[in-house]
């Protein structure tokens, strides 16, 4: 990520500390992972000490300090959907992606997480795929979902 | 300032306003186990190890007496059956974690605490913040902090600052009620490597 676009992130929030969150969220949302530059920048223009700027971003689940994938997939394990088979499609996705929850693959094509209830448990299992959710999921259809992601 | 006037362990102290139960307890020589608390540094609260029991207006309850303000007529026992008992709790689930601090074998001796009550998972740091917080609030260096959260929390130092600061200062580790050793060794992989986290 270029450091002018961090500058005019900040700017936006007018250089306020108690907008650090917001901040951070901003670089997450468009850089998908925080370097470590971004960080000192925001520490030096905020006046916010690094250490804080870390604690907030390895607090938040939201915040990642490593690259993530182009694609995000979230596969449910909650109650719902494990009874429905959530396993069966967690494992599809490992086996097809290679990547266990919590990590991001070489391309950076995918980053995996398991969570626990969408709020859609009728539809279950459940994968969503950049917010887009997936719904009454077969390793098969997880197959074939997964092939339509660049 | 108007004094205010309460009772700790049967005796009568006047304190004021802006002091804690721990504060006015001390003005006694009553001494309170603490292990989160500096005289230089915010109270903080972490450690509830200073829990006492407090009598006001007619019902009784526990408080951690290094954030609890005083308050008049206020009646503190700081030590009884109920006190006890959870420093002794505390003490055995610290120790599970630190299981080789002195500071925490001192005070299981006191309270008949076993220090083997629950399974041993050491990590060294029992979160106290006193090393964080002295870099931050008498040094005002901020070379170390807090990552991650829950109990995977740990110290963290800033590489940095740490190689231009810590060296020559080092205050922190004294205050570690665990010895320093986390410190100590986290430091030395900071310097040595990178940031465990920008891995
Ligand atoms: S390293 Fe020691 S002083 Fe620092 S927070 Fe952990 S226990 Fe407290
Ligand atoms: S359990 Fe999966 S959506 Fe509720
Ligand atoms: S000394 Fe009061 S909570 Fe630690």
């Amino acid at each position: 990520m270029d450091m002018e676009r961090v500058d005019q992130i900040i700017e936006k929030h007018n250089s306020e500390p108690s907008s650090l969150i917001q901040i951070l969220l901003d670089i997450q949302s468009e850089n998908r992972w925080l370097p470590k530059e971004a960080l000192e920048r925001i520490s030096e223009k905020l006046q916010v000490p690094l250490t804080r700027i870390q604690q907030i971003a390895t607090f938040y689940k939201a915040f990642s300090l490593v690259p993530k994938g182009r694609h995000g997939i979230h596969i449910c394990m909650g109650t719902a959907c494990h009874v429905r088979g959530a396993q069966r499609v967690l494992d599809t996705v490992e086996e097809l992606t290679g990547i266990k929850p919590g990590e991001t693959d070489a391309d950076l094509k995918f980053s995996l997480e398991t969570v626990n209830c969408l709020g859609c448990c009728a539809l279950g299992p459940v994968m969503e795929i950049d917010g887009e959710i997936h719904g009454n999921m077969t390793p098969a259809e997880t197959a074939e979902t997964l092939k339509k992601y660049e | 300032m108007s004094e205010i006037l309460l009772e700790i362990d049967g005796r009568q102290v006047e304190a004021s306003p802006d002091m804690t139960v721990l504060q006015a307890a001390q003005k006694l020589g009553i001494k309170i186990p603490t292990l989160c608390h500096h005289e230089k540094l915010e109270p903080y609260g972490a450690c509830r190890l200073c829990m006492v029991e407090v009598e006001s207006r007619g019902s009784t309850k526990l408080v951690v007496s290094c954030v609890y303000p005083v308050e008049n007529n206020l009646v503190v026992r700081t030590r009884s059956e109920k006190v006890d008992k959870v420093r002794k709790m505390i003490l055995e689930l610290l120790l599970a974690h630190a299981p080789d601090s002195r500071d925490l074998q001192r005070y299981a001796q006191e309270y008949g605490a076993d220090k083997n009550r629950f399974e041993k998972e050491p990590s060294f740091c029992i979160h106290c913040g006193l090393c964080v917080r002295y870099c931050a609030e008498v040094k005002k260096k901020h070379a170390i902090g807090f990552i991650d959260r829950g109990t995977h929390r740990e110290i963290n130092f800033i590489q940095e600052i740490a190689s231009k600061e810590c060296w020559n200062c080092k205050e922190c580790f004294p205050l570690c009620p665990t010895e320093a050793l986390q410190a100590a060794y986290v430091l030395s992989g900071a310097l040595v490597s990178s940031l465990p986290i920008f891995k």
